[in-house]
């Protein structure tokens, strides 16, 4: 990537304080092979296209206008798209993809392009359907604590407009300024506070979406649970390779009353480690719980002074939320396990103000980290918390095999570890290095229970280390299911699996025990 | 009609596999409790999964429970218990309105069929404590999905699609659940006399308010009087607090008492299981809809039908009983809902859940996808066949 490119990326961290970083990198992914035959046809289906929705501009066909897609928040991947087409309405949807499902066309998914894992790289072949037009909140009902709004709604702004009222959106993904709640459902977005609220699995009860043949269906609504099989819940965090989704019902939260965050030292990571056990253990959730390691912190004192203790070896931040008599109580309890666990430091948020300079650190760890290292990387498996100081170990391992720093900040209340793997770009081999040391990690926590992804999504960037997680058959499974969705395999393809299969390869029954007969089998 | 019980996951697949040779549907049984749930079946075989059961793994600091999918709901229960610990999603007992009483209540049985309480409002619906899953599809073949943390986006979640299936996607053989804190204290606001406008009313000034409630209910003839029962759980400093602001603000809609622990543990079990409809021979539904329109349901409803009901989840779930129709009200039920929420028929006799649609029925489009979905699994639909729809 050219220099100046890069500092333009940097400047868009630090207008986005809390938004993840991008990782450059210059990676090598299989993408499945374009058919020259559908570049070819570009300006008639393009044509075809403009025919389809109402807005002339509708459909981008220049060069220049096309590369403006080629990648999402993985920069490192970047394909100028076949097309790109934004309809209007539910029914330009249908229409656009009834018409490449006809014509066999290949169709990615766009929201507001934040995909960290490159849930919306373009193919050349394919059409890019941006739902950036989608972008109005249609309903709030407070009596019934929902709303309804179209996908191109960023996260922020659904909070925006209820919090007057004391409600909010419960998860929220550290690039909520921008990213669209359609792009949350595809990816399952979490948070901060994800172990007391949930991901957006949890906040989502209804959705209107457009299958790939055409066909709209409406899921779940205003109610609890749907009548027949949760086919929301296999759509949520289903990386736009099922449906488009074309409306959102989420679930709106009564703001808590109070909260207030400790500020914790410890001079190992076994300690605080210990510590957040105990802390669970003994039956409190936290609202969150942030740890950072000592390369985390320092980057971020560094760079936001928020006040964090230097000569520890992790930081814990604690966050209560609730009724203030809740609140008042927890905060005591978690103040005493912290001193047993050994914490060198406590201090408690006495003010709002104060509160939120505690989060101020936690939240600039991205683009602080970013301050000390040419470029850097990160991934986000998700393990069991006990497993944290072995997985911790283990990283100061690879960390000089590779000969690469890493910083870690860790959702410590639900596992979600985040490793910033620091290199540069321009040192012949340090990408590929950076590449392996974070593979390596992956593998590491699936391992010791736990799993590749806990929020990014597996896009084309974790795509070949499914087999790490799941055997054969498991994948088999899970593409099944993609055949009752899209059995021409059309929706974003090259995603989320490392092999593609034909759906009547994958639907055929090789009943090898056949000849079995039930008398052979154990009876009751 | 032969058993079979398989003692492991070869012999599991390979039962599968010959149901899928011979054609022959399987029904899947584990503890029995819930066979008269859902439509009738008059399946060949029955495939007892009882040998698929014990706790594996339980790390009450990572708040994950891993059991074989036939494990006692009770004994599981009973080890959150001495831990502090609970599923809090409050699986219900159905068993006394099932008539199933003698049966054995099971981790696998009330997953697959998204069993929630009333605290599904506040922490969520089994399905959102589902974690992972090891299973054996209706192809014979072992899968597993999801794993044993709670934030993980990796693969499709094939979890939530296997909550609530009803056996008819596959064979759970093991589960893992997220278990949370069990409350220390529990308390409940209780407001007396109010209709069921005014009482939905009540529960939504309540749950918009931020006391945190975790359940939220009404019992139109408890001891002779409607009440409506808003509850309170957490640190006893914090319940005592917030029970009291909570009948400060409810002031409008009369005096309220505030009932200990041991009262309301009991009131909501009643609540969790529809203990107030068990008795009677009617049709038993449960009905979820967004919660303001309940009173305009109701009313409708008593256009049509003599009925008994309950409201909880603020309103979102009515459970109703019906006397004297034939189709157990469904066609009522159903017009009244208007296609905003769905009704399940959970209690009647077999002929009745045979006659009439015991799920709400799909739209066409979401019918087909649901019938797509059965295949990707169950081709031959070998599976429960006809448990939730016709041949399904």
């Amino acid at each position: 990537m050219p220099p100046l490119e890069k500092t333009a990326l940097r400047r868009g961290f630090l207008l986005l304080a809390a938004m993840p970083t991008t990782p450059n990198m210059g990676a090598i992914m299989r993408m499945p092979e374009p058919e020259a035959a559908v570049i070819a046809r570009r300006s008639a289906i393009a044509a075809d296209l403009r025919r389809l929705c109402a807005a002339p501009d509708a459909v981008i066909e220049s060069e220049n206008e096309r590369r403006a897609y080629e990648s999402d928040g993985l920069t490192a991947y970047r394909t100028v798209p076949l097309l790109v087409v934004l309809p209007s309405t539910t029914e330009e949807v249908s229409r656009i993809l009834a018409y490449c499902h006809k014509s066999a066309l290949k169709v990615v998914p766009r929201g507001a392009g934040t995909s960290l894992s490159g849930g919306a790289l373009p193919l050349a072949d394919g059409i890019i359907l941006g739902l950036a037009k989608f972008n109005r909140i249609l309903e709030i009902d407070y009596d019934n604590r929902c709303a309804v709004v179209q996908p191109g709604v960023t996260n922020l702004a659904i909070t925006d407009a209820v919090q007057h009222a004391g409600f909010y959106y419960a998860p929220d993904p550290s690039s909520q300024i921008a990213c669209s709640i359609g792009g949350n459902v595809a990816e399952n977005s979490g948070g901060v506070h994800c172990l007391k609220y949930g991901l957006t699995t949890n906040n989502v009860l209804g959705i209107e979406m457009v299958l790939m043949d055409g066909t709209v269906l409406r899921l779940g609504g205003k109610h609890l649970d749907g009548g027949g099989y949760d086919l929301l819940g296999v759509m949520v965090g289903s990386e736009g390779l099922l449906g488009i989704v074309t409306e959102v019902t989420v679930r709106l939260l009564r703001k808590p009353a109070s909260a207030r965050a400790v500020l914790i030292g410890f001079l190992s990571n076994e300690s605080a480690g210990a510590c957040v056990a105990a802390i669970i253990g003994s039956g409190i959730i936290p609202g969150g719980m942030e740890m950072m390691d000592k390369p985390a912190i320092h980057a971020v004192e560094d760079f936001v002074h928020a006040g964090y203790p230097l000569d520890i070896q992790a930081l814990l931040i604690v966050e209560l939320d609730g009724p203030p008599a809740e609140v008042d109580h927890l905060i005591d309890r978690v103040e005493q396990i912290a001193k047993r666990c050994g914490a060198v430091n406590c201090r408690v948020s006495a003010t709002e103000e104060e509160r939120q300079v505690f989060w101020a650190g936690r939240k600039a760890a991205f683009p602080a980290v970013g301050r000390i290292s040419p470029d850097y990387y990160c991934v986000d498996p998700t393990i069991p918390r006990g497993k944290l100081p072995d997985v911790l170990r283990h990283m100061v391992a690879l960390s000089a095999k590779y000969g690469l720093r890493v910083a870690n900040v860790f959702h410590a209340g639900d596992g979600n570890l985040h490793p910033l793997i620091l290199y540069d770009a321009n040192q012949p081999g340090e990408l590929e290095r950076t590449e392996q040391f974070g593979a390596d990690i992956m593998r590491y926590c699936v391992e010791v229970g736990g799993c590749l992804s806990g929020e990014h999504g597996i896009g084309v960037e974790k795509r070949d280390l499914m087999g790490a997680m799941f055997s054969e058959d498991d994948l088999t499974q899970q593409q099944r299911l993609k055949c009752a969705f899209d059995p021409q395999g059309l929706l974003n393809p090259g995603k989320m699996f490392p092999q593609l299969h034909r759906c009547a390869e994958l639907g055929r029954l090789h009943v090898h025990r056949g000849q079995l007969r039930f008398p052979d089998l154990p009876r009751f | 009609m032969s058993r079979f019980r398989p003692t492991d996951e070869k012999q599991l697949a390979d039962i599968v596999a010959a149901a899928i040779a011979g054609e022959e549907p399987l029904e899947v049984i584990a503890g029995g409790s819930k066979q008269a749930l859902g439509r009738p079946l008059q399946l060949p075989h029955a495939l007892d999964v009882g040998a698929f059961g014990g706790i594996r793994q339980y790390e009450p600091e990572e708040l994950v429970l891993t059991a074989g999918a036939a494990t006692p709901l009770a004994g599981i229960e009973q080890a959150l218990a001495t831990k502090h610990q609970m599923l809090a999603f409050e699986p219900a007992d159905w068993r006394p309105l099932l008539g199933s009483a003698a049966a054995g209540q099971t981790l696998g049985g009330v997953i697959a069929c998204n069993l929630s309480g009333p605290r599904r409002i506040r922490q969520g619906a089994a399905r959102d404590h589902f974690l992972g899953v090891a299973a054996v599809s209706g192809r014979g073949e072992a899968f597993k999905a999801g794993g044993r943390v709670v934030k993980n986006v990796t693969g499709y979640d094939l979890c939530k699609l296997l909550a609530g299936s009803y056996g008819t996607l596959a064979v759970m053989t093991e589960i893992t659940v997220k278990v949370l804190p069990a409350p220390e204290a529990t308390r409940t606001v209780v407001l007396s006399g109010l209709d069921e406008a005014r009482a939905v009313a009540a529960m939504t000034h309540a749950l918009n308010a931020p006391h945190e409630l975790s359940g939220a209910a009404h019992l139109p003839k408890r001891g002779g009087r409607p009440c409506t029962l808003l509850r309170l759980e957490g640190p006893v400093p914090s319940v005592e607090a917030r029970a009291a602001a909570l009948r400060d603000e409810l002031r409008p809609f009369g005096p309220a008492d505030i009932l200990g622990d041991d009262e309301s543990v009991k009131l909501w079990l009643a609540v969790r299981d529809a203990t107030p409809l068990v008795a009677g021979e009617g049709a038993v539904w449960r009905v979820s809809l967004a919660p303001t329109a309940a009173p305009a349901f109701l009313a409708a409803l008593r256009d049509a039908l003599a009925i008994d009901y309950l409201l909880d989840w603020g309103g979102g779930l009515v459970w109703l009983a019906i006397g004297g129709a034939d189709d157990g009200g469904a066609g009522a039920i159903r017009a009244a809902l208007g296609g905003n929420g769905h009704a399940t028929l959970v209690r009647a006799p077999p002929a009745v859940r045979a006659a009439v649609p015991v799920f709400e029925p799909l739209a066409p489009a979401v019918a087909a996808l649901t019938a797509r979905v059965k295949d990707s699994f169950d081709p031959k639909r070998i599976l429960n066949r006809g448990r939730m729809y016709p041949d399904l």
